[in-house]
């Protein structure tokens, strides 16, 4: 990950929906990864999937294509 | 010694299931689905991947609508109990695994209307006969697709035809077909898979699941366990999505990672494969059978129409007499009796003495038949007379 870059998470209210996202996105060369889920966002114990903020259209869409359902997307 | 005890527990497995295993406890062993850290998401990856493997060998669009439980009888306990509730009426077969008979007949005392219908004496299934046995309030029918008795396969394709028509689920008992008989869970309208991981799935035991089609409401569905489940920490709440609501407690990662080997064997070897191999010896130890003159094959003939589990027995013998000498003095591995379906055993006419059952996999080879056979033609001349 670029430090220069700007960045977003997903939450998602399963892990095994993280996973299925990350499963998903890397299929398709899209620069994630699985972090647990930043303080202040939440205050569960699970991860989340942080992406590239230039790539949020493209991964919202992979999410409804997967019908993945997610709680929601933060910049971080 | 000769393995033919495959339809209760398949041995030997694909030596990678071993191999997953040890290295799931060298290099990952940790949680999945609890912690962030690296070892917990390979250990989450490693989960996801065996559903996606699943997913394509049952033909499942999205991998989380498959769960992981124990075993199949957990899978089945978990459907029934979780779908019918008293006043429902559910219909079933003659020829059912104790895993489905004793959960329904515990619903029955709970007020469950159980319609049970019979199958002939060869195990055959007349789908049309349902048609008669719906009611207002049945809800489900389960079947087993292929006995555990006498290897018979049940038309599950048109039994769902029919539950759908009526708007009734339709629960899928596989721990016989499972990795050796095709299944679509879209072409056979099945609405609940449930499977086993430690037979023809060459997963290790501990290891099974259900699978949801996209007619079965999660919402209204009911666990059997609550617990944690890594997600919605903040809540004291089970949570009502996918696979969470029904995986509470930190689930059989070792088992699981030998089952995804397993099952990737079998999609690399292709299920039709197998089941083409396994009919061929089906075909040889049945046609051997028959030649012998004491010995009594059950079941139907037609070879496309069964799955590698053979049960026979030698006039006026015990089974257990058979069983005990097979293991014994030839080092042949079967079970006798009544292999937890006195359902079946009374339809087939074999009940309270049973049978002496052989189950074959796809490790087997022509020449362990050769010598079963063999040694059941042994035994039979001995033709020790029942005191």
């Amino acid at each position: 990950m670029n430090k220069s870059e700007e960045y977003r998470v997903v939450l998602f209210y399963s892990t095994s929906a993280a996973i299925k996202a990350e499963s998903l996105a890397k299929k398709e060369n899209l620069v994630v990864k699985l972090i647990p889920v930043p303080r202040n966002l939440s205050s569960d114990c699970g991860i989340c999937l942080l992406f590239r903020s230039q790539d949020k259209l493209v991964i919202e869409d992979l999410l409804n294509r997967g019908k993945i359902e997610y709680e929601n997307i933060y910049p971080i | 010694m000769i393995y033919l005890d495959n339809a209760a527990t398949s041995y030997p497995k694909p030596k990678r299931v071993e191999q997953a295993m040890v290295n799931f406890m060298n290099n990952i062993g940790a949680s999945p689905g609890r912690s962030a850290h690296r070892l917990s998401q390979e250990a989450g990856r490693l989960i996801y991947q065996t559903r996606e493997n699943l997913a394509q060998l049952f033909k499942v669009n999205d991998p989380l609508r498959i769960i992981f439980t124990l075993n199949i009888t957990e899978a089945l306990n978990l459907a029934l109990q979780g779908i019918l509730v008293p006043g429902d009426g559910v219909i079933t077969s003659s020829m059912e695994h104790n895993s489905v008979m004793r959960p329904l007949r515990d619903l029955e005392r709970k007020g469950v209307k159980v319609e049970i219908i019979p199958c002939s004496s060869r195990g055959e299934f007349d789908p049309e006969s349902i048609k008669k046995r719906i009611k207002k309030n049945t809800k489900l029918i389960v079947i087993n697709h292929g006995s555990n008795v006498i290897g018979s396969i049940l038309p599950i394709c048109q039994i769902g035809e029919i539950a759908r028509k009526h708007g009734i689920l339709f629960l899928v008992d596989t721990a016989q077909t499972a990795g050796c008989y095709p299944l679509d869970m879209e072409k056979d309208k099945i609405d609940l898979l449930a499977f086993t991981g430690h037979k023809a799935l060459f997963g290790p035991s501990g290891t099974g699941g259900l699978i949801f089609g996209e007619r079965v409401n999660i919402k209204k569905l009911i666990p059997l366990k609550r617990g944690g489940t890594g997600s919605w920490s903040e809540f004291e709440e089970q949570p009502d999505f996918l696979p969470d609501k029904y995986e509470s407690g930190t689930l059989n990662a070792v088992g699981i990672a030998g089952l995804n080997e397993g099952v990737k064997f079998i999609l690399q070897e292709g299920v039709d494969k197998i089941h083409r191999y396994e009919l061929l010896l089906t075909q040889k130890l049945i046609e051997g059978l028959k030649n012998i003159p004491e010995a009594i094959v059950y079941g139907a003939e037609k070879r496309e129409d069964r799955v590698a589990v053979v049960s026979f027995n030698i006039q006026k013998r015990l089974p257990s007499e058979i069983g005990l000498k097979l293991d014994e003095e030839y080092g042949i591995m079967c079970r006798i009796g009544l292999h937890c379906s006195p359902a079946s055993h009374k339809t087939i006419g074999t009940f309270p003495m049973g049978s002496v059952r052989f189950s074959l996999s796809y490790f087997n080879q022509w020449e362990e038949i050769e010598q079963a056979l063999e040694a059941v033609k042994k035994i039979a001349k001995e033709g020790r007379k029942l005191k």
